[in-house]
């Protein structure tokens, strides 16, 4: 995954600022910045459903966007996007069906998915009665139901309780080591030291991209969010334009 | 698009949304019935309502598939669950096809409810047979799908999508014949008509009415139909964007 003056455009306002990134595969990469930085925007470009205004952006070794590329990257969105008038099991059978998954092989991946997420036992439920924990898992669940070679994931841990968040970091390790790549987003610096490689991001440019022990010496900092502000007072200020 | 089975395996995921949300589907199939059943009432009159049933059997259906289908959409941006898709190997013509086959299912059964209760119960008679009814009312209902899937696009929030129903639908209403007769109109309005779908659905049903056999005259009113329904089908998989820009 590799973007070279990637440039974003909407409405007059630049969203992503010359950004240029290259993102080892088989790790876990942490999307770090305050809320507004350009974080969601980045990952719509990996995914393929944002335009961009210039620069090139390379997923899976095809151009961002590229149809092929549709069923091998997963991605989930900050407000999980399921059916909440579906039970799980028939969102798991729908989403699994437009990934190209029938029969046997659909019951596999639906069984294995839901064992992963901890969701046995809910899938006759409606989606729309479950709790905050229970339907950002069943997002997630789509995301990884198709085996990905990528994961995208936009925020998967906010706002949920602390096991959860343990669990769900100690489930990203296990994908990246069998081989999945993974880029997560958070606003929340203390989940910045569980990833393998850093993206620090404000007012759509980078702020530093590398591992947790090198930003740290950079910076000089005690920890991660010093480490942040450090280089955040250190760039220079990029005004509105 | 990816081969019939995807638009296949949509229309089902529809129409198990619908089956969790049995009040949605009691509205679908009877609220038609029921208007009709206030209009032979209302009318209490045999003659008028075999002449005027007919159109309102027409305009119906186009009216709940319109507003079903525009929310249904509208809620499918919202939420999200549209990129999701979009992001995934699926083809709008998958997304569009599935949601005409659920709501061309609906509109079936509704079509058929109305017009068994018309024609038993309230005592509507035909010159001829229903057959050429059903197949006008079960066209209005798509063309309404198709008009609404497009609608949707414009609208921003649910609120705006229930909103565009009087706003699409009111004018064609008064200007489609079953107010007033088009020929009555002022040449300005009777064009305006001219270029609005439901006037070709109420001039069907009103030929139908009028002859116990399928003329050519319908046969031109249901090309025109036919062909505002591709068109909104094709408006609506342009408004279906992979890319935002």
């Amino acid at each position: 995954m590799a973007a070279d003056g990637l440039v974003v455009r909407r409405g007059g306002q630049v969203i992503l600022d010359d950004l240029t990134f290259a993102v080892a595969s088989g790790q876990v990469t942490g999307l770090l910045g305050p809320s507004g930085c350009g974080k969601t925007t980045l990952m719509r470009v990996l995914v393929g459903v944002q335009a961009i205004t210039a620069g090139s952006v390379t997923v899976l070794g095809q151009p961002a966007g590229h149809p092929r590329l549709r069923a091998r990257v997963g991605y989930a969105t900050q407000a999980p996007a399921v059916y909440t008038d579906l039970t799980l099991g028939e969102n798991l059978a729908y989403f699994g069906t437009v990934l190209g998954l029938r029969g046997r092989r659909l019951g596999e991946a639906i069984a294995r998915t839901v064992t992963r997420l901890d969701l046995g036992g809910l899938e006759r439920r409606l989606v729309g009665t479950f709790s905050g924990g229970q339907l950002a898992r069943a997002g997630l669940a789509v995301a990884l139901l198709g085996r990905p070679d990528l994961l995208i994931l936009d925020e998967p841990t906010v706002g949920l309780d602390p096991v959860l968040r343990r669990d769900l970091w100690a489930l990203f390790h296990e994908l990246a080591a069998a081989g999945t790549s993974l880029l997560v987003s958070s606003h929340v610096m203390d989940e910045a030291a569980r990833c393998d490689t850093l993206l620090f991001m404000r007012q759509g440019r980078f702020l530093a991209q590398a591992p947790p022990a090198e930003i740290l010496r950079q910076a000089g900092a005690a920890d991660l969010e010093g480490a942040f502000f450090t280089l955040a007072t250190r760039a220079p200020r990029t005004a509105a334009r | 698009m990816s081969g019939p089975s995807l638009a296949v395996a949509t229309a089902r995921r529809v129409l198990l949304q619908l089956r969790h949300d049995p009040r949605t589907i009691a509205m679908m199939l009877v609220v038609p019935s029921v208007m009709m059943i206030l209009l032979r009432y209302v009318l209490s009159n045999p003659l008028l309502l075999d002449r005027v049933g007919p159109e309102y059997i027409g305009v119906f259906p186009f009216v709940i598939m319109f507003i079903v289908a525009a929310i249904t959409t509208q809620r499918e941006r919202a939420r999200g669950t549209l990129e999701r898709l979009m992001a995934m190997p699926l083809g709008k013509l998958d997304l569009l096809a599935g949601y005409a086959m659920a709501f061309g299912l609906m509109a079936c059964v509704q079509v058929t409810l109305v017009l068994v209760i018309s024609l038993t119960w309230l005592g509507v008679t035909l010159p001829g047979s229903a057959v050429p009814m059903a197949v006008i009312a079960v066209l209005d209902a798509i063309l309404g799908m198709a008009t609404g899937l497009f609608a949707s696009a414009f609208a921003r929030t649910e609120f705006q999508a229930v909103q565009f129903m009087p706003a699409f639908v009111l004018p064609q209403a008064l200007l489609g014949g079953l107010v007033v007769p088009r020929a009555q109109m002022t040449d300005a309005l009777r064009w305006l008509s001219d270029v609005l779908p439901l006037s070709y659905a109420v001039d069907a049903m009103q030929r139908i009415t009028a002859s116990s056999a399928w003329t050519s005259g319908i046969s031109a009113d249901v090309a025109v139909i036919l062909a505002f329904t591709v068109a909104a089908l094709v408006g609506g998989a342009l408004t279906l964007r992979r890319r935002a820009r």
